[in-house]
């Protein structure tokens, strides 16, 4: 078990080695993405859609949880899918890793972990700045850090879930525009999608990993703490599944 | 560095000297057989290669000892422990080179081996030790800080051998070590692997050179088809099956007299294919005299030793690269 821990930690650290030889290339992006989607969608269309309804006269504080959410969704899902499509199929350096005593199971667990990692730094950074948007700079932070893990962990088991089954990285274009895309338009961060759309969409948009993860980060960051117990709950057993899966594909996969 | 676990057997080793038992191993695929119940040994301190053609089975039989590819059948043991079970453990005492160099191109060349020595285990100093002597072992301490997709073909090679060392293997397998690389490049890879060899490393290494088979290996296993076809040390094998020689020859209007007039011990020492003859003989300098007296062109004949190529020809009908 120690060993396991380990050696999911070792594969952790090479991932942070890499990381820590080229963070700075990934660090404007990371801090402009908030910085324009506040400007564009919270201050520019804010000012006409701020009338009323759920939006309570603040349409920017009413999209900065869900926003931040979607980050730490992105973080992970581009860390389990290109990214370990990659060290899979071409640089095959899970080949490696497994003829030494670290296990495939422990190279996909310390994949997800690494994800999380990622998910935090980018979520985490969209939270900083969301500081210059109104967030208070209050215990709430901490909390919200939490809720970016679990949304980080939640997407990195499906990302590795679904990176164990596609053959060729084509295929990741379908993730990211039939799965990834409409999960942000239609899972309340922009509108409560209940109040535009049939209640059978409602309920399944409500089903949805991040429909689950906007609601704890408005739980934890606006709510007061309401509900969130059952969207951590959802994000955790939604994801330990889906990592269940994914350690079972790639045994298969890479053990032949 | 290196295999200093050698030099110091740990009580284990001394009462299990065989650091390899498989016994009617095999691997399917389907209903197809890759590896088709093999049984050996590999001994301490012995280098053992596998040869045989491509697809003969080489790199299955090597992927299950280092536990990345499960048996359909027979026995496996590495270091008195079952394959499969002791999975962690027995590959904590191996060293793999794989065929196909699977570096980490996104990591420097020392870092390539410090992480490879962290997954086994080793602290950050020991690995940050291990990674300096390694580097000094394969002549890349110039390249410490280059990353991998920088190196040359050579380099790569001899980094994938460093990182297979860090843990001070038992056994290193070596998968093909030299396939693909320049003449001069295998002779450097040749030393390192000499080196490894004076140190008392533990190898098992396949090939289908035959020069790299018989420089390198104590001991050899033909393979072909996924089974073993001969057993035994290169010259043995060669005494055993083969005559020390060979007069070839081309001809000249297809007339083979002069080489059919040598008395043959067995049918199958005398073989032409097209315009070439190639005869086994016990004493080369008096066939080839015999032959050029019997009117063979003097500047299409010689005597050579037979070597491996001839005997795994024998053995299987065909060549070992085809
Ligand atoms: N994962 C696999 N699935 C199906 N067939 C395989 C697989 N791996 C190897 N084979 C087949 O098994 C045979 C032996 O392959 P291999 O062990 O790589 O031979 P060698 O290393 O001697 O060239 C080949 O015919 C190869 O195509
Ligand atoms: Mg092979």
């Amino acid at each position: 078990m120690t060993g396991h821990l380990a050696s999911i930690g070792r594969v952790w650290l090479r991932n942070a080695w890499v990381y820590r030889d080229r963070w700075y290339y990934g660090l404007l992006p990371n801090f402009f993405e908030p910085v324009f989607y506040l400007l564009g969608m919270g201050v520019g269309l804010g000012f006409y859609v701020s009338t009323g309804g759920a939006f309570d006269g603040d349409y920017l504080g009413f999209i900065i949880p869900g926003l931040i959410a979607a980050a730490a969704m992105n973080g992970a899902s581009f860390e389990t899918t290109y990214n370990v499509f990659v060290k899979l199929h071409f640089g095959k350096i899970y080949d490696a890793t497994i003829a030494t005593p670290v296990g495939i199971e422990d190279v996909t667990l310390g994949e997800a972990a690494w994800a999380i990692t990622r998910a935090v730094i980018y979520g985490g950074v969209f939270l900083l700045v969301t500081l210059a948007f109104g967030t208070a700079f209050d215990a709430r932070l901490l909390g919200a850090l939490v809720a970016i893990a679990l949304v980080g962990f939640a997407f990195s088991a499906l990302g590795l879930a679904f990176t164990s089954v596609v053959p060729t990285i084509d295929l990741f274009s379908y993730y990211f525009t039939l799965f990834l895309t409409p999960s942000f338009l239609f899972s309340d961060i922009f509108f409560p999608v209940a109040e535009r759309f049939p209640p059978i969409l409602a309920t399944v948009a409500e089903f949805t990993p991040l429909y689950r993860s906007v609601q704890l980060m408005r739980g934890v960051m606006q709510n007061g703490g309401e509900g969130v117990l059952l969207d951590a709950g959802y994000l955790l057993a939604f994801g330990i599944a889906f990592l269940a899966f994914a350690v079972w594909r790639m045994r298969k996969r890479m053990i032949q | 560095m290196g295999v200093s676990a050698m030099t110091t057997p740990t009580p284990e080793a001394i009462s299990t000297p065989t650091v390899v038992r498989a016994t009617n191993l095999s691997k399917r695929y389907g209903s197809f057989t890759a590896v088709d119940g093999v049984t050996f040994e590999v001994h301490q301190g012995e280098v053992l290669g596998l040869l045989g053609p491509n697809g003969a089975g080489k790199s299955t039989t090597m992927r299950m000892l280092y536990q990345v590819t499960p048996p359909s059948g027979g026995e496996l043991e590495l270091f008195g422990m079952r394959s499969g079970l002791d999975a962690r453990r027995i590959k904590g005492r191996l060293g793999v080179v794989p065929q196909i160099d699977n570096l980490d191109e996104e990591l420097s060349v020392r870092d390539n081996l410090r992480i490879t020595a962290r997954y086994h285990g080793l602290t950050p100093a020991e690995s940050r030790r291990k990674a300096e002597a390694l580097l000094a072992f394969a002549e890349l301490e110039a390249k410490a800080t280059v990353e991998v997709r920088a190196l040359s073909g050579g380099m790569k090679r001899r980094l994938t051998l460093a990182r297979g060392l860090v843990a001070d293997p038992d056994l290193v397998i070596l998968d093909e070590p030299t396939t693909g690389l320049d003449p001069q490049v295998r002779l450097t890879l040749w030393d390192k692997m000499d080196d490894l060899k004076r140190r008392g490393a533990t190898l098992l290494m396949s090939t289908h050179y035959m020069d790299e088979a018989e420089r390198l290996c104590d001991r050899l296993l033909i393979m072909d088809g996924g089974r073993i076809v001969a057993e035994g040390t290169p010259r043995g094998l060669i005494h055993a099956s083969l005559p020390p020689f060979v007069v070839e020859g081309r001809l000249i209007g297809g007339d083979d007299t002069p080489f059919r007039a040598l008395a043959v011990e067995d049918a199958r020492d005398f073989v032409r294919s097209g315009d070439r003859v190639s005869v086994f003989v016990r004493d080369g300098a008096d066939a080839l005299a015999r032959v050029l007296e019997g009117g063979a062109d003097a500047d299409r004949t010689f005597v050579r030793p037979s070597n491996l190529e001839d005997l795994f020809l024998r053995l299987t009908g065909h060549g070992l690269r085809e």
